[in-house]
């Protein structure tokens, strides 16, 4: 692979707390290399800046493997970046050239409060995991893991929802900042399979509650989630937790 | 003196007796009785579930903003399990046994064999949770091959069996939060043990949002924070994953067992410049169907394409013919390297082995063809069919590869290269996982206990998972039952205010120094002085200056950090600082464990000691132990000795020829 380098401008949101206002600075990053990956520029920014004496970009990351689900900027607009299926940290900067403006922000959601320029506070969706995204099953509990044959199309697709990282770039993306990618690729996941059936209705009743009250708007069917969605999960899975929804809402009444 | 309290007894009886005799706590006095637990990987999000679901109220830790993105979450190969699903001669022995010699007769026998006992109750409780494993069409679940063993006992959800593991146990963690059993910490980071009476009984956290230092009340302390792998600055962990809890759990008088040993993964993406700030691992269940070559002829700048079949070295096959491409990764990394040095290596920094899927992916799209009965398949079909296959198999795997790369790992062949991946050594901990401090527990990747001097791939989930969900839940209850009487301790306890006291004290200092240099360039310069001499291969020579220029460091990043930042606020720089400033100490430890062990042992390859073609040679006859580090000052360090002894297997030099 051929590689070069560029000049780019940044322009980063910058926001001390939650509490005082963010605005954007506008900052050059030159020679950069088109091996690094976009948090690695981020990098020589921030060494640049606490050199200077000033404060370095305050940004989630862990794993840079593009797996945990740490990172989580808009970039240009659009929730990790312009590559698809690809999260902050696996964005290379050979998808920027010489010259190029970049305008970063922070996942923006009122359900994810900014803590700090590009640092959001996530803690909704772990609300919502608590409020019913697992199985009931005490450790020591467990039959032999073959006991239950299951079809392998619905093992691959349970498997498919179940890769969703928890970044919340679903809800970055949708102009209604609805959760509803995230939520039902859970549901999804647990009611593919058959240990996951008994508890099916009250999963998806609780966990859509608890998504509104975490003030997650409604789904806007424009699928802009999916398009977004680092791990491709497929709004396929919203289709099925409406109709489990639905289906749990008849029979509660 | 040492005493692990391995039960007496026959190996395969140990750990039912112990279950069978081990003091209990009964319900009503678990609901009296506080856990801490630090850290919420495979390990810390088990052992949390697990204790809440037996009554204990437990408070749990992560310094993440949520506890599903411990670094456990980017396993990608799988887990082991003696289930024998395949029928091909698998059994707890055998699991027992491979894990062992695996670890280079470095390890303990009834550790082991305990691990190897509860495997296969780990598959059964996640299949129970919903991990979604790879199936057959049969509706049964999948197995595939690893390193070191014969048999395909490795259990995996495509690329990514560390995620659907950890969600699993976050799942059941987040279970339990929600009905009041745990309390969970995120966005917290311990800074220091606190000791009461000669006993672990909290913690002081930081609030890494607010800054805020908070004290923690536990009748005992879980410390499940990971592996130290980042000492090396360039790793395969997460760029949080750090030995701070370990550390400051070390300082309060926990032993630090086996430090030096390291495990180096043979097949990780190359470094590609100076701006490199982590390296990523491409799974070595890769290595069940890729080829590892490199050219015959040195300095051959050829596109791989063009360097015909009968010009390539699988060096691999060549020297190991048993094991071929699944030796265990200590041997396959010292191979690539062997080879890199001696100038075979590929790509443009030379630093580098191919990882070849070609002749995988024939071999499969001509099973395609078979299973299908397709007459008449073009050679582009069978091609294409066969980079189907892999595609289901490894597709994530391939995409981070192009992520990264820009180049397509179907057309081309990877380029790999060793780097550092996971710590064997760690907290010294009995078979209860008790550390040398009373109440103080280390679980997973952070105790130093099941590997010996080299982990078989696949047998960390197995460890942590084993650890938090059917260990612990037994061995705490042992030392819990003699707590039932104790009341929670106040933290405005004495203990809890100088406790506090402390780390605020070594934070001002931070914050103080206002020097020069910024803590990821002192982090870096610890890194390459520990890849270059006590990296994968080590010298007393080289260990002797390195330890002087890790002194020397230490001197410096006191008196030269830059922080920027207030400490009263989201600042992960100081984070940072605190955690460069442990593995400055660490480094000089670890120098000091692979200066005093002067035989080759697993990841531990001391130049010194070798066999005439190149393999690690071990000393039985005065290394077979466990060295146990315990800090009495400021880089002076006292060894104990745990003495191994194998009763039911016989240590032999390892050969997978």
């Amino acid at each position: 692979m051929e590689h070069y380098h560029m000049n780019l401008t940044l322009k980063v949101w910058r926001q001390k707390n939650s509490q005082t206002p963010g605005n954007f600075e506008t900052y050059n990053v030159n020679d950069v290399s088109s091996e690094m990956s976009f948090l690695e520029m981020f990098d020589v920014l921030n060494e640049r800046l606490i050199s200077e004496g000033k404060e370095p970009v305050t940004f989630d990351h862990d794993c840079r493997e593009g797996i945990c689900g740490a990172c989580s900027m808009v970039i240009d607009g659009r929730a990790h970046g312009p590559w698809g299926g690809t999260t902050t940290c696996q964005l290379h900067m050979r998808a920027f050239k010489n010259g190029d403006t970049i305008v970063v922000e922070p996942f923006r959601a009122n359900a994810f409060p900014v803590i700090k320029d590009l640092m959001v506070d996530r803690s909704a969706f772990d609300r919502i995991i608590q409020a019913g995204g697992f199985i009931s099953v005490n450790t020591g509990n467990a039959v032999d893991g073959n006991a239950i044959p299951i079809d392998k199309d619905d093992a691959d697709k349970a498997f498919a929802a179940a890769a969703c990282i928890g970044c919340g770039a679903c809800v970055a993306a949708c102009k209604n900042s609805s959760a509803m990618l995230f939520v039902s690729a859970k549901v999804s996941h647990l009611a593919l399979l058959p240990q996951g059936k008994p508890e099916e209705k009250q999963r998806a009743l609780q966990m859509i509650t608890q998504m509104d009250k975490e003030g997650f708007g409604g789904c806007t069917n424009t699928y802009a989630c999916e398009a977004e969605c680092p791990k491709e999960i497929s709004v396929m899975n919203i289709a099925r937790l409406n109709r489990q929804f639905l289906k749990a809402s008849i029979e509660e009444e | 003196m040492l005493d692990a309290k391995i039960p007496a007894g026959p190996l395969e009886n140990k750990w039912e007796d112990y279950k069978a005799h081990v003091r209990l706590v009964n319900p009503a006095n678990k609901r009296k009785l506080e856990v801490i637990i630090v850290g919420t990987g495979l390990a810390g999000a088990s052992a949390a579930a697990s204790l809440g679901e037996l009554g204990y109220k437990v408070k749990a830790f992560c310094f993440q903003d949520s506890p599903r993105r411990a670094h456990s979450i980017a396993a990608q190969g799988g887990i082991n399990a003696a289930k024998n699903y395949q029928n091909d001669g698998d059994s707890v022995f055998r699991l027992f046994y491979d894990t062992l010699k695996g670890g280079d007769y470095r390890a303990r026998e009834g550790n082991v064999y305990r691990l190897a006992e509860v495997s296969a109750n780990i598959i059964d409780q996640c299949v129970a949770q919903g991990v979604p494993f790879a199936r057959e069409y049969g509706g049964l679940l999948s197995n595939r091959s690893f390193g070191g063993t014969q048999v395909q006992r490795t259990f995996y959800a495509a690329g990514q069996t560390g995620q659907q593991l950890l969600i699993g146990a976050y799942q059941a963690l987040e279970r339990q939060v929600a009905l009041g059993m745990v309390e969970m910490y995120s966005r917290h980071e311990m800074l220091e043990i606190v000791m009461v009476e000669g006993k672990a009984r909290g913690i002081i956290a930081r609030n890494l949002v607010t800054g805020e230092l908070e004290r923690h009340f536990g009748h005992a302390v879980l410390l499940c924070t990971g592996g130290y792998g980042n000492v090396f600055y360039l790793s395969t962990n997460a760029m949080g994953s750090n030995v701070t809890a370990a550390w400051k759990a070390h300082k309060k008088g926990a032993y630090f067992g086996n430090p030096c040993f390291t495990q180096i993964h043979p097949t990780c993406i190359p470094v590609s410049g100076d701006h490199q700030s982590k390296l990523t691992l491409m799974s070595e269940s890769l290595r069940n169907d890729g080829r590892i070559w490199v050219p015959k002829k040195q300095n051959d700048n050829r596109p791989p394409a063009q360097i015909p079949e009968e010009e390539r070295d699988y060096y691999l096959e060549r020297r190991y013919p048993a094991f071929g491409n699944l030796v265990p990764r200590d041997v396959a990394s010292r191979a690539a390297k062997e080879r890199c040095d001696a100038g075979y290596g590929v790509g443009t920094s030379k630093q580098a082995v191919y990882l070849d899927y070609a002749a995988a992916i024939q071999r499969y799209g001509k099973a395609e063809v078979n299973k299908r009965n397709l007459s008449n398949a073009s050679a582009e079909d069978i091609t294409n069919l066969g980079k189907d296959v892999v595609k289901e198999k490894y597709g994530n795997l391939f995409d981070m590869y192009g992520k990264i790369t820009g180049e397509n790992p179907y057309e081309v062949p990877m380029r790999i290269y060793p780097a550092v991946h996971y710590t064997m050594g760690g907290l010294w901990v009995d078979y209860e996982l008790m550390t040398s401090v009373k109440g103080l527990y280390a679980l997973g990747e952070a105790n130093f206990s099941d590997h010996g001097a080299n982990r078989l791939g696949a047998s960390a989930l197995m460890q942590g998972l084993a650890d938090g969900y059917f260990v612990i839940p037994y061995t705490l209850g042992n030392y819990l039952a003699d707590e039932i009487s104790t009341k929670p301790i106040p933290t405005t306890d004495p203990a809890f205010v100088q406790a506090e006291k402390e780390v605020e004290d070594r934070i001002n200092r931070l914050m103080n120094v206002k020097g020069k240099q910024t803590v990821e360039s002192f982090h870096k310069r610890l890194g390459k002085i520990m890849w270059d001499k006590c990296g994968m291969a080590r010298n007393a020579e080289g260990l002797r200056q390195a330890i002087q220029e890790i002194r020397a460091l230490k001197k410096e990043f006191w008196s030269d950090v830059k922080i920027p930042g207030s400490i009263k606020e989201m600042n992960t720089e100081l984070d940072k600082a605190g955690r460069v400033a442990d593995f400055i100490e660490l480094g000089e430890l670890m120098c000091l464990d692979a200066l005093e062990r002067n035989e080759s042992c697993g990841g531990h390859f001391r130049e010194e000691s070798q066999t005439p073609d190149g393999e690690a040679l071990r000393h039985d006859d005065r290394y077979m132990y466990v060295a146990a580090w315990e800090l009495l000052g400021d880089s002076d360090w006292k060894l104990h000795m745990e003495p191994l002894n194998y009763e039911v297997v016989k240590p032999s030099q390892r050969s997978y020829k």
